[in-house]
């Protein structure tokens, strides 16, 4: 937080008169006081969510705000609640996040290298193209690619019903990591490549063994945006696997939810905390590459 | 002679090189993007139900969707609302919590991580949560409420506060945009606050002729991005309104019955278009739909990537 107070650091290096010193001390406090509020209105949905997740059936259904006694087992109960197959889907949202953030980074970096270490004509023009797509709505191409999806049958194969046309694109280059890095990329000095050049190393190698070692805490954000896009992911896993549970991701089956089990919202909440549980883990775990990641798409973007 | 060819062989070999990075852009953009536009305008102009053949109509979908649809406009202006309030709002609250955050002396970190922390909250969790915080029977808010002696709306019930509760649920999730206008805000150089102040600035006058200039093209960046999430806004509107008509009815199914429940007031565009092309499966129509979808949002990015550097180098330093 050394930059936050730098930033409150006092401007006159003389020791202000008393009068200065007591008005800077209310504005301090004022400032506080609605910080703390805000931040108990922040915090205030997850601590409902979290009592409610804890009560009992009726309890829930009643005006108390507070669980007794605290129903710890409803985090048992949602596992062994019948239809509501929790397991299964994280284990399809797990595959859908890992396959798709591997091809977005495998695919990504090779494209934003091109468009930004390498001169060549029509590279402008490639990149506007990338820019473009990024802020396209999903919306606009959905209507064809479901019909695609739906009349390719290799080897009797059918697509819809499973997560392959979500996962596949991934491996194509996506839109918003390619920006990511390519901006990143810019950043890192033509020395270290001329360097290697000197040293014999040939474009693919630079990029492989140079630039990607350079480059990790960018590739670590677009790792982590991407797992966190695809885990929040609703759209598209609902078009394609929305009428085969068995291939449901968690978002799908937790909007669902409430309907395998009527108005049970206790269970719902548990659910709902569940799903939210691996993200805010990830956070904790990962703090800097999240704060830093967030500021490389703002700041540079 | 021998040396142009050698130079011939040196491009061309660079142009391979450039053509194999660029090689999984290049497919992922033809069959992904460039196809599908392409086809999504052939589709327009045809009813297809994905069964039998297209079958060509000319402008008809237009025509239905133009003027006769009494839905479209309806998605329309649900849209036009969602924007209109929300991005204001969340560019206003993301601002006045970075500035906050800024000035204080103490806890700066566990207050950032508790704005932070909902915009992590996978959209479908959060949206279920905010439908159950603001359920008008046994809802904690309208329990508390009516402790104060308030009598609480409907929230997600009631057709004039179901938007009005999704704007809550979006201001909820602002964290990001927080995380990016604070480091813009850091950013600010130390030197021109002390100059304004040497110039007798006050604390208002820093921040209209200091601040807002400094980190203006971030606000700006940040506002357009949030019309172009607007415009796909789906998933909460999706969700809530799902939920919501569950627990009305008790019968609790998501169907296309419950899409823009209650009353249309959550019919989303997007919404509009998974139900004309997902549920009822008039591809042909979802095509024109998308066409006009494609139309504003090209605009609306086209404004943008022309201008984007100029943002981009007043935003770097």
């Amino acid at each position: 937080m050394s930059a936050a107070e730098a930033a409150v650091a006092p401007l006159v290096r003389r020791r202000p008169p008393a009068r200065v010193r007591r008005k800077r001390l209310l504005v301090a406090v004022a400032n506080h006081s609605v910080l703390v509020a805000a931040a108990l209105a922040f915090l205030l949905p997850f601590l409902f969510i979290t009592l409610t997740a804890l009560m009992s059936n009726e309890q829930a259904l009643s005006n108390h705000l507070w669980p007794h006694p605290f129903a710890w087992h409803n985090f048992h109960d949602v596992f062994t609640m019948p239809g509501a197959h929790l397991l299964r889907w994280m284990a399809n949202t797990f595959e859908y996040s890992v396959l798709a953030t591997l091809g977005v980074v495998l695919s990504s970096v090779p494209v934003a290298y091109a468009l930004s270490r390498l001169r060549w004509r029509g590279r402008d023009v490639a990149f506007m193209v990338v820019l473009i797509a990024l802020m396209l709505p999903p919306q606009v191409t959905v209507v064809p690619l479901y019909v695609m999806w739906a009349k390719f049958h290799p080897f009797g194969f059918n697509f819809i019903g499973t997560l392959w046309p979500v996962i596949i694109p991934n491996w194509f280059g996506d839109a918003f990591s390619i920006f990511l890095l390519r901006q990143f990329f810019l950043t890192i000095p033509e020395e270290y490549m001329d360097a290697a050049r000197v040293d014999g190393c040939g474009e693919l190698r630079i990029l492989v063994t140079v630039v990607s070692r350079l480059a990790k805490p960018a590739i670590a954000a677009v790792a982590l945006f991407s797992f966190l896009y695809t885990f929040n992911d609703f759209f598209l896993p609902l078009l394609y696997s929305g009428e085969s549970p068995h291939h449901w991701v968690l978002s799908i089956g937790l909007s669902e939810f409430r309907s395998l089990h009527q108005v049970q919202w206790n269970l719902t909440m548990a659910a709902t905390l569940l799903v939210m549980a691996p993200v805010i883990l990830l956070f904790f775990l990962a703090q800097r590459a999240f704060v830093e990641g967030v500021t490389l798409t703002g700041v540079k973007g | 002679m021998e040396r142009r060819r050698a130079r011939s062989r040196a491009a061309w070999r660079r142009r391979r090189l450039v053509l194999i990075l660029m090689s999984p852009w290049l497919v992922g953009f033809s069959v992904f993007f460039g196809y599908p536009l392409v086809m999504s305008a052939y589709l327009s102009l045809n009813h297809y139900d994905l069964l039998s053949a297209p079958r060509w109509v000319g402008l008809a979908n237009y025509r239905y969707l133009f003027s006769v649809d009494p839905q479209t406009w309806t998605a329309v202006r649900n849209t036009l609302w969602m924007i209109g309030v929300l991005v204001p709002l969340q560019v206003l609250s993301a601002f006045g919590l970075a500035l906050m955050l800024a000035r204080a002396r103490a806890g700066v970190g566990i207050f950032r991580t508790i704005f932070y922390l909902p915009a992590l909250a996978p959209p479908v969790a959060a949206t279920l949560g905010f439908v159950f915080i603001l359920n008008p029977a046994t809802g904690p808010v309208n329990t508390i409420l009516s402790h104060l002696g308030i009598s609480g709306p409907l929230w997600f019930q009631d057709p004039s506060w179901s938007k009005p509760s999704l704007v809550m649920l979006g201001i909820w999730g602002v964290g990001n945009t927080m995380i990016i206008f604070l480091a813009a805000v850091l950013d600010v150089p130390r030197t021109l606050y002390e100059s304004a102040q040497l110039d007798g600035a006050g604390p208002l006058q820093r921040m209209r002729y200091v601040t807002l200039p400094s980190i203006s093209p971030v606000l700006l960046f940040a506002a357009v991005l949030g019309v172009i999430q607007g415009l796909q806004y789906f998933t909460q509107a999706y969700v809530a309104a799902g939920v919501a008509a569950g627990q009305a009815s008790q019968a609790a199914d998501v169907t296309a019955a419950s899409l823009g429940y209650p009353l249309d007031s959550t019919l989303m565009y997007p919404v509009l278009l998974y139900q004309h092309g997902f549920t009822d499966f008039q591809m042909g129509y979802a095509s024109a739909m998308a066409m006009f979808l494609f139309v504003v949002s090209f605009a609306v990015t086209l404004t943008i990537v022309l201008n984007s550097r100029r943002w981009v180098h007043e935003a770097g330093r």
